[in-house]
């Protein structure tokens, strides 16, 4: 994109604050529940996009999350469980120019609508997909959910879940997505940077929102993702950076053989034995390895934006917008062999 | 007629109309060969319709019943509908194929038999224990004996072609003793066969070449001593083709697409017999036509459901398996009431069933198949061309009351063809629709809102609002919602008044149907009432009882919901109605229901159309209390 067509569109799209992206609905989640800042990062956000809301669609499949679109001043869906992905893959299709937001829990996009996540993204199809994980179904009272780690006791497994948990990044690098990151409802600074990123991001984009649900799985990632703990258990992801966190960047990663991507202190490797940070590596094998980092999510555990590469996006061929019209009916119907009863 | 240039020196005779069945391996290419007969047919100006009846292997193993394919053909100067009872000419490439096909032939037709292949081993595999020609089990039976592999590869492997190669044509050998015997226009198959394989000069020499024998053929050979003719039929004047019901079906929603002004958007998963259709929509994008081949029959319809909320016209298409895993979706677009048409085209079931072969019994699903309270319109396609027709009108009652719609074919549609008028397409209808694009609520305060759920009086279809416009940003979803707002709304009396506002929708169609088509002796006792493909074969019956002077009207229905409102009244006036369908009785039940009358059912789930005969022999029974006798 030229910088004079870059002036033209920020000049076009209207200022906008928050409050332009809220509708007038009552918001009906639980006091307390980590949707509601992650809504709220979402319209803080959004005005620094450049979009207008008339161009911007939110799909919601079902569960708490996907209530989000009821509360976006923007068009908007709330569709069936799981089939969000599918959803907005006929809205991003019938119109190129429109920026597409998924929102959808654990359950919703990784059980139900698995299937529907993982093609959307190997298309990379233009959308913004946020996974919201709380590991439990929320709006059905509390089942262990794909995420769910195992041996947890909930009301469907009260001897503890036998279940292997899914991990959402590498289910996604895994369907090779294009835009993979990782963001947390505490962190209302992190998230917007995260959001406009992915939204930024031509094709699919996948983000994962740890969120903490109150009522049936509270205190889920409190180790991570409190501001005490934060410290030592995030690891931020710094594009072109060696990869290194903790008191006094005590700690980093490296990459290891056997092991895939490990933590190490500092102090026992070299410098240049630390992975630096690359989200453009084509190859998703690193950002795989990341994202098998603290698998239950009770060790040190990467936050930002572990791969963003370019493919191109879906629909590149080209289908007329407008129909011709009649005359191609008649030239259709006339094609091939016909013959004349006089 | 033209096709006096093959210079026969036997004689010819005029006849009215012949069925001929060719049946072989699924690797032998009946298909291709029925599909070029009937293509030559309906140029040399015949009335024609055909049944292709052929297995779900692609090669299921050679020279095994399983593997037979069959295509019938039933070629007519008279105005024909339905593809024949029993064939009158057997073309059969092996053991198998004359094992199989037998019961479906009048037992004195013309067997032609490829002798070649009745060896041993071939008999054993098709599980006769002794030669049928070389015994008295095809007595009654014209049998020609054809050497048809041999002397094809003998011709054919001059060419240079290995021998498995030159066996290969031997399909266009029987083509051409077919042409020959009916006096078909050889150049017109030697110039699609030079289009066709175009890209591979020895296999195009080699198809001419073995049609060029099989015709020589039946100019030499002493086992046949004269030759047919089948005149023109008196057609109206127009322009012809041939077509067969999925390509008619394809050009409709495209058709659509160019009187609607809109984008299409089809959301499809693979799923015989449905796939035609994506296939032939996918090769026009220059007619705004997106083809989107979806990971599932569930993303297919909620991409769909996705892009007609983005302002496209969008349709999904499938079979009975794919409907039953659409239904949720279904639902989902019967509560946003957004336009989307559902295209099923029915094969044997449950579950797989019989994927290939036809049946009606998608009636109760199209009607009834989704949780709640979720009333839509069903139309119906009556024959090849008709779905063409019906592809519009799901459109225009799609776009016109903001519904899903289901349009109803079947395997047997799907596949077969006939000869058809080409419509002027000025006298297409306008499916033109207006966006919503201003505010249409105003509040006490004199300020404006866009209320997504506030209905237009007369069709109460709802207002379509497409991102992209400013001022109408509106949030829908499948919890139900107030009336007008579109508002979450739980409310107990609101509910009752949604549900009642979406059937009244339904319902209100019936004002702007035409009344149904209603033919024959309206006031004779018999009714007989059919739906979908049966048209032709009852039709067929109506007009034979009838000139043998049995009195009987006939009542099609396009539309099975809403029903026309003539329907009641139209049944009330005959003492015995029948309802012949391909099911176990599903309109049936649905009228004795709806208007408390004796509808009888006459089922059949053999995975092949009706034969006009069993219909005849319901109408007898119904007048005369038994069958009538032989007549």
């Amino acid at each position: 994109m030229t910088t004079t067509e870059t002036t033209t569109t920020a000049v076009d799209i209207p200022t906008t604050k928050r409050a332009d992206w809220q509708s007038d609905q009552e918001v009906r989640w639980c006091p307390g529940c980590g949707d509601y800042s992650i809504l709220s990062a979402m319209q803080f956000a959004l005005p620094e996009m450049g979009i207008r809301r008339e161009d911007t669609v939110v799909v919601g499949g079902i569960g708490c999350a996907a209530r989000f679109p009821y509360y976006m001043n923007t068009y908007g869906i709330h569709g069936i469980h799981g089939r969000a992905p599918a959803i907005a893959t006929g809205v991003a299709l019938a119109n190129p120019d429109l920026s597409v937001f998924v929102v959808g829990g654990d359950g919703d996009l990784l059980s139900i609508g698995g299937n529907h996540l993982l093609h959307a993204l190997r298309r990379n199809i233009n959308m913004t997909i946020l996974l919201v994980n709380n590991r439990i179904y929320g709006l059905t009272k509390g089942q262990y959910s794909p995420t769910s780690e195992q041996g947890k006791v909930t009301k469907s497994s009260p001897r503890g879940s036998e279940d292997s948990p899914l991990l959402p990044l590498s289910i996604a690098l895994g369907a090779d997505a294009t835009f993979v990151a990782r963001t947390h409802d505490m962190d209302r600074q992190h998230m917007m940077e995260v959001f406009k990123r992915a939204h930024a991001h031509p094709g699919a984009a996948f983000v994962e929102v740890l969120q903490n649900c109150n009522v049936f799985n509270n205190h889920a990632y409190e180790s991570i993702t409190a501001k005490a703990n934060r410290e030592g258990m995030i690891i931020p992801l710094r594009q072109g950076e060696p990869i290194r966190f903790g008191p006094d960047d005590s700690l980093g990663v490296v990459l290891d053989p056997r092991h895939g991507a490990v933590v190490v202190n500092t102090a026992d490797v070299s410098e240049d034995e630390l992975l630096v940070h690359n989200e453009a590596r084509d190859h998703p094998s690193v950002a795989f390895a990341l994202s098998r980092l603290s698998p239950n999510m009770d060790e040190p555990t990467p936050m930002g934006v572990f791969r963003a590469v370019d493919r191109p996006v879906y629909g590149r061929n080209p289908v007329e917008t407008e129909p011709p019209g009649r005359q191609l009916i008649s030239d259709l119907l006339h094609s091939g062999t016909t013959w004349e009863v006089d | 007629m033209s096709t006096a240039k093959s210079s026969s020196v036997k004689p010819s005779e005029e006849i009215e109309n012949v069925v001929i069945r060719l049946a072989g391996d699924s690797g032998d290419g009946m298909q291709l060969t029925g599909n070029q007969f009937t293509a030559v047919s309906a140029l040399a100006g015949n009335d024609l319709a055909t049944l292709p009846d052929f297995p779900a292997e692609i090669r299921a193993p050679a020279g095994t019943m399983a593997g037979v394919s069959a295509f019938q053909v039933h070629i007519s100067s008279e105005d024909i509908s339905h593809p024949g009872d029993k064939a009158d000419v057997l073309v059969a490439m092996n053991p198998a194929a004359l094992r199989s096909e037998l019961s479906k032939v009048h037992s004195d037709a013309t067997l032609i038999i490829n002798t070649d292949e009745f060896g041993e081993r071939e008999l054993e595999k098709a599980g006769y224990d002794s030669n049928p020609l070389d015994d008295d089990s095809l007595e009654g039976y014209y049998v020609i004996d054809v050497p048809m592999t041999s002397l094809t590869v003998t011709a054919v492997k001059e060419l240079g072609a290995k021998r498995r190669d030159a066996e290969r044509s031997k399909n266009f050998f029987a083509l051409g003793l077919l042409c020959w015997m009916y006096s078909r226009n050889p150049d017109d198959v030697k110039d699609w066969i030079d289009e066709r394989f175009a890209s591979d000069d020895l296999i195009r020499r080699s198809n001419v070449t073995a049609f060029d024998v099989g015709h020589a053929f039946g100019e030499t050979t002493e086992q046949i001593s004269i030759t047919h003719v089948v005149e023109s039929a008196d057609h109206p004047p127009g322009t012809y083709r041939n077509v067969n019901g999925n390509t008619a079906l394809a050009w409709g929603m495209i058709a659509a697409t160019q009187l609607s002004g809109l984008q299409s958007f089809l959301g499809s998963y693979p799923i015989t017999p449905a796939s035609d259709i994506l296939h032939e929509l996918s090769k026009h994008p220059a007619a705004a036509f997106r083809t989107f081949q979806a990971e599932d029959e569930i993303a297919a319809v909620t991409s769909a459901i996705g892009a007609s909320f983005a302002g496209d016209l969008a349709w999904t298409t499938t079979s009975g398996p794919g409907m039953a895993l659409k239904g949720e979706a279904m639902g989902l677009a019967v509560s946003l009431e957004l336009p989307l048409v559902i295209v099923n085209i029915q094969r044997g079931g449950p579950s797989t069933g019989l994927p290939t072969k036809t049946e009606q019994s998608d009636l109760f699903q199209a009607m009834y198949g989704r949780h709640g309270e979720s009333p839509m319109p069903v139309i119906a396609a009556r024959r090849p061309a008709d779905c063409f027709e019906c592809a519009i009108e799901a459109a225009q009652v799609a776009l016109r009351y903001r519904t899903p719609v289901i349009l109803l074919s079947d395997g047997y549609l799907g596949n077969s063809s006939e000869p058809w008028r080409i419509p002027d397409v000025d006298d297409l209808p306008d499916l033109s629709v207006e966006f919503a694009t201003e505010s249409n609520h105003e509040n006490p305060d004199g300020s404006m809102d866009f209320w997504p759920y506030l209905r237009d009086e007369a069709t109460l279809a709802r207002p379509w609002a497409i991102p992209g416009t400013p001022g109408l940003e509106h949030r829908i979803g499948g919890i139900e919602k107030q009336d007008g707002t579109g508002d979450i709304s739980y409310d107990a009396v609101n509910h009752q008044l949604m549900t009642d506002l979406r059937a009244e929708k339904i319902a209100r169609i019936a004002d702007d149907l035409p009344p149904p088509e209603y033919t024959g002796d309206l006031d004779a006792e018999v009714l007989l009432v059919g739906w979908g493909s049966t048209w032709g074969t009852i039709a067929s019956a109506v007009e034979r009882l009838r000139k043998e002077g049995i009195l009987v009207a006939h009542l099609h229905l396009r539309y099975i919901n809403p029903l026309p409102k003539e329907v009641g009244e139209i049944l009330r006036s005959h003492r015995s109605v029948i309802v012949p369908e391909l099911n176990m009785g599903q309109l049936s039940r649905m009228l004795r229901a709806e208007f408390l009358v004796d509808a009888q059912p006459l089922n059949k789930v053999a995975g092949l159309p009706f034969t006009v005969g069993e219909i005849e022999a319901a109408v007898r029974k119904a007048v005369h209390g038994d069958d009538g006798g032989s007549k």
